[in-house]
């Protein structure tokens, strides 16, 4: 059965190819983001940053800058105005379990990069400049930064992290089993530190607006996080703040939670009571947060001819010293793969770092990164085909979750058509088999998985007399086509054109949605909308009822079609009547709704829902000089519903290109000697460039799902996981080399 | 970044000037580099002498060869036909650098004086001798994967950035400059220095000096030469190695060779006992490889990055191939030939 959202049971938008509707927007620069709002008082702020990542500031002289002409006022843990004390008030809504970071708080170092004052001037570049003119003293103490270093003081977390699952109990008996396997695979695997690095840098404006009331422009993945933080933390009256963000560029995570300089403008503009901006340089970027290194190691027990009889797969994440930033990494294995005796360990080391944030596909990235090249290993160990070899051991159930079913899961479709597509069975299994000239041809494929979840949301729809709809909520639209989505599930369930509404999002006045992250955007939203739009339609169709001698009258809601702008008799369409009519004869100047949507608790306690892919990988690695080229990449994608073909293939390729920087560069290059980033800034932090990306085929298999009314799964995170897998096995299979420590850098080849 | 008077000159000798009467100015042309530098605080001018109308910015025939003059911007110089036709190793190492934006605002005087990518020297809250002399330097033992292998001090291991230079060495051009003393010309090879104890000091340009000119010489090598520019991703990256490479045969034989490395050293890096070797040699992979040994014998690598002794050794002997073979590396296609 085929959901659709019109009630015609053709849906005229939504499961087709559709621009953004953002799009003109952001290519002619009307779109404003976070750092571009201004006020007519608008002063500016400038974040010095630690020297040091551990110890204390001894002593700090800001007369220099204060003496500056422009410059208003150098706030430090010395002169601050004071907030909330508890850490209660200071836990975002997505915030591991911990003592946030408090900004200017005491003289206490946490971390290299960290705020220590700000410089607050009439303009950014004075700002700046009295910047460098804040001199601080030190008393660093010796940092420790590498979980390697950190590994003896792994510990369990004691408290979980809303929303993450920590590993299931092991069953079977995993180390027996390995002992008793007749084939033994162990190996360490690791990931290096990545940061986000969107576009956009983080920056929020603060506008006073007086009387104790701001407005406020920050770069957040959902403006309702920013609002409660800020009134927790300066002790505001709910309605004294509203948060706006109308657009990101970019955001991967790194806005999920409120981060500094959100803190830093308000506490300025609170002390100065004018309206206040800081954007953050791209160098500061790396002082935020970022995707931990984990240590892992992946032991596979199995039989001759592959199948699986012992898995245990062991993580330990870095974490700051003041949160326990918590992802599933181990889980993923138990997930994809059946397997009698498992065990699935994730220990924390605490490093004298800011705390790690949820980065495009938390954990997944790098948990599944470890377990499919494992796979692969396998797959050579034995002489099977990696496909054939994921085949065998197949999961139909969540041994993770006490083995329930999954709600869908079509992952073979995924295997099928992506091998088809990519030519898999011409692969000559052989190591070094395959060349082109000088170059050494490689194929390699691994297998991705990605939660499917769905979050409370409200949102709300409202028509008017000119029958235009305006929809929305308050989450973000990361630019993945969130405004998009929600215009065509407007129009289709209203028989609307999409050029009939507009989506409004990222603002505190609109019904409250959770952040933009897990992927569940799309569905939590995208259910709240068509609920509210129903409800609009109901509302409407009883004002066609009663006109005067209605074509509706006496027929029922559920016969009606919403079509062209009309109502109609389903198989009828002499017998309709117009929205705008409907308004008009009720007199009425608009008709609005609101409406929740949240997880279906009943499917929920009966199956586990995941989206899958198939990612095949070509690689060409100049055999001498190591220098790889990811030539081909076909993602195969099992998620549900599709609503927009071209921004979810959008969606994918971003993913995948993403993948291909984990693979082949990304890298913050820590010094352990000082506990500092070195690599921070986007010349000499490597994310792929034009030239690194050929040909990434994207399909979408065939899937149906009941998690919620739409049949969707989500799709932000699935095109990274599983991406750099397969190309490590590709790199492989080109060249006998195995390497389990990304990024592949050519001196890992040579 | 500090504030700043602002200047221009309209001549050579106004330039000149302008920088004795505030020595502590500093000339800015394209800028690419120097206000990057000045946002990151590591280059605090009291007085920008902008010297963008000089008029520097013509290439002329020169002596058999090509004059161009020191503000031509990257990208003329890369698509300027005389360029293009007789030297084809400029073009494609310029062309291999930065982007079209960085190409089109980029001088030819700025790209010789532009200063190293080393991490430290650019974050100021690291102790670097490039930045502040005597203080230190952070890179020894530090993150120093892209750092240098040959020509280090235990001062600085810092590189030339550099794509454009590395042809320039292999060409042996030749430096125009103009300064309080009058006009002189300077080898390329003794343009660079090595850090040596006084690391702050790129190059051998004195106060007040300005580049004028590069001059070409007559032999541009437009058959067999190549710019093979290896780095961590395919685009926009500097380079970890790369080979500047011209040869002259005879036959099959090695009449004339020069070639320079980038990435690998405080200027652009050439060995003439491996060139020397080379002469008289057949043009053969053994051949390249022997002097490739002899050039990477004199490697001192850092704690990270030891691989670029090896990816050295490798890509010389690849350059010359090319080089010798007549099939210079590509720029559009990102497959090594």
């Amino acid at each position: 059965m085929t959901q659709t959202f019109s009630s015609t049971g053709r849906d005229t938008y939504v499961g087709s190819a559709r621009s953004r509707v953002d799009g003109p927007a952001k290519v002619t620069g009307l779109a404003k983001y976070a750092g571009e709002f201004a006020a007519a008082d608008l002063a500016h702020g400038y974040v010095v940053s630690s020297a040091i990542a551990s110890g204390r500031i001894t002593s700090i002289d800001t007369s220099a800058a204060e003496a500056v002409p422009g410059v208003v006022k150098v706030i430090t843990h010395e002169n601050r105005e004071r907030t909330a004390w508890r850490d209660k008030n200071y836990q975002d809504a997505v915030a591991p379990p911990g003592s946030p970071f408090r900004a200017l708080y005491d003289n206490k170092i946490h971390f290299s990069g960290q705020p220590v004052a700000l410089v607050v001037a009439e303009d950014f570049e004075t700002a700046r400049y009295a910047a460098t003119l804040v001199s601080v003293s030190y008393k660093a103490e010796t940092p420790l930064t590498d979980p390697a270093q950190a590994r003896e003081f792994g510990y369990v977390p004691p408290v979980k992290r809303s929303g993450i699952k920590p590993p299931p109990k092991p069953w079977g008996d995993a180390e027996g089993a390995y002992e008793g396997s007749a084939i033994k695979l162990r190996q360490d695997y690791r990931l290096a530190i990545e940061h986000h690095n969107p576009m956009e840098p983080h920056a929020s404006t603060v506008v006073y607006e007086g009387d104790g009331k701001y407005t406020v422009y920050d770069k957040i993945q959902g403006v309702s996080n920013s609002h409660d933080y800020i009134t927790a933390v300066f002790g505001l009256k709910k309605d004294d703040v509203r948060v706006l963000n109308p657009y990101l560029g970019g955001g991967f995570g790194l806005g999920l939670r409120p981060q500094y300089q959100l803190f830093l403008a308000m506490l300025a503009a609170r002390d100065l009571e004018r309206s206040v901006r800081v954007v953050l340089t791209r160098d500061q970027m790396w002082s935020l947060s970022y995707r931990p290194d984990a240590l892992q190691t992946v032991s596979l027990g199995a039989d001759e001819d592959g199948t699986l009889r012992s898995l245990r797969h062991d993580a330990l994440g870095g974490t700051s010293r003041y949160e326990d930033y918590q992802e599933v990494v181990v889980n993923w294995s138990g997930v994809l793969y059946k397997c009698d005796n498992v065990a699935l360990t994730y220990k924390l080391a605490q490093l004298d770092t800011a705390t790690p944030s949820d980065m495009r596909a938390p954990g997944a990235t790098t948990g599944v990164f470890a377990i499919e090249i494992a796979m692969d290993e396998l797959a050579y160990e034995t002489g099977i085909d990696p496909v054939t070899l994921r085949l065998r051991n197949f999961s139909n159930t969540d041994a993770t979750a006490d083995g329930k079913p999954f709600g869908s899961k079509e992952l073979k479709s995924c295997f099928t058509q992506g091998a088809e597509r990519f030519g898999w069975d011409r692969r000559d299994p052989t190591p070094r088999s395959m060349r082109e000239g000088r170059e050494l041809v490689g194929w390699g494929m691994a297998t991705g998985v990605w939660e499917s979840m769905m979050m409370q949301s409200s949102a709300q729809a409202i028509l008017t007399a000119d029958g235009k709809l305006e929809v929305g909520n308050s989450t973000g639209d990361l630019g993945t086509g969130t405004y998009t989505i929600l215009t065509q599930i407007a129009a289709d369930t209203l028989g609307l054109t999409m050029e009939d509404v507009t989506t409004k999002l990222g603002d505190t006045r609109l019904p409250e949605a959770p952040v933009a992250g897990g992927s569940w955007t799309a569905a939590s939203s995208g259910t709240a909308v068509m609920k509210a739009c129903r409800n609009v339609g109901e509302q409407v169709f009883r004002m066609a009822r009663q006109m005067e001698n209605s074509p509706l009258a006496n027929v029922e809601f559920d016969r009606v079609a919403f079509t062209n702008g009309r109502m109609e008799v389903a198989g009828n369409s002499s017998r309709s009547v117009s929205l705008v009519e409907a308004l008009k004869a009720a007199g009425v100047e608009k008709v609005e709704a609101t409406e929740t949507a949240g997880p279906d608790k009943d499917f929920n306690d009966a199956y586990e829902a995941y989206t899958h892919s198939a990612v095949f990988v070509e690689v060409k690695v100049d055999e001498d000089l190591g220098q790889v080229r990811v030539t081909r990449v076909v993602s195969a994608i099992a998620a549900g519903k599709i609503l927009n073909l071209k921004t979810a293939r959008s969606q994918i390729l971003g993913g995948v290109v993403m993948g291909i920087g984990s693979a082949l560069e990304e890298e913050s290059m820590m010094d352990h000697r000082i506990g500092r980033f070195m690599n921070h800034n986007l010349g000499e932090y490597h994310v792929p460039v034009n030239a690194d990306v050929y040909d990434i085929d994207v399909i979408f298999v065939e899937e149906e799902d009941k998690a919620n009314a739409l049949g969707v799964k989500g799709l932000g995170e699935i095109g990274i996981v599983g991406t750099a897998a397969a190309i490590s096995n590709a790199v492989f299979h080109a060249t006998g080399k195995r390497v389990r420590n990304l990024p592949i850098t050519v001196d890992k080849l040579l | 970044m500090n504030r700043f008077d602002y200047v221009r000159a309209g001549t050579v000798a106004e330039a000149i000037q302008a920088f004795q009467a505030d020595p502590k100015a500093r000339f800015i042309a394209g800028g690419t580099n120097l206000v990057d530098l000045m946002k990151y605080d590591v280059e605090r001018p009291e007085r920008l002498i902008d010297i963008t109308r000089l008029p520097l910015t013509a290439i002329d025939a020169h002596e058999g060869g090509l004059r161009v003059g020191a503000l031509v911007t990257n990208a003329a110089a890369a698509y300027d036909p005389r360029v293009r036709e007789r030297y084809p190793i400029l073009a494609n190492a310029i062309l291999a650098g930065a982007s079209a934006q960085l190409r089109n605002a980029a001088s030819t005087g700025g790209n010789l004086n532009q200063r190293t990518r080393c991490y430290y020297f650019y974050d100021t809250a690291t102790p670097c001798n490039k930045r502040e002399p005597g203080s230190g330097c952070s890179a020894v033992g530090g993150v120093n994967r892209i750092h240098a292998i040959f020509g280090t001090s235990e001062y600085c291991i810092a590189t030339h950035p550099s794509d454009m230079c590395v042809a320039l060495a292999a060409l042996e051009a030749t430096v125009q400059v103009s300064g309080p003393e009058g006009e002189r010309s300077i080898a390329f090879a003794d343009y660079h220095r090595l850090p040596g104890d006084d690391p702050a000091k790129d190059n051998t340009l004195q106060p007040g000096e300005i580049v004028v000119s590069v001059d070409l010489p007559e032999n541009g090598f437009a058959t067999n030469y190549t710019y093979l520019k290896l780095r961590d991703r395919l685009s926009y990256a500097f380079a970890l190695v790369s080979v500047a490479a011209v040869l002259d045969l005879d036959g099959d034989s090695v009449k004339t060779v020069r070639f320079a490395l980038g990435g690998v050293a405080h200027k652009p890096w050439r060995n003439r006992d491996a060139e020397a070797f080379l002469q008289g040699k057949p043009a053969t992979r053994e051949s390249f490889r022997a002097a490739a040994d002899l050039v990477v014998a004199e490697a001192v690598p850092q704690s990270e990055n030891g691989f670029k002794v090896e990816l050295a050794r490798r890509a010389i002997v690849r350059g010359l191939e090319q080089a010798a073979a007549g099939t210079p590396q590509s720029l559009s296609d990102k497959r090594i030939q």
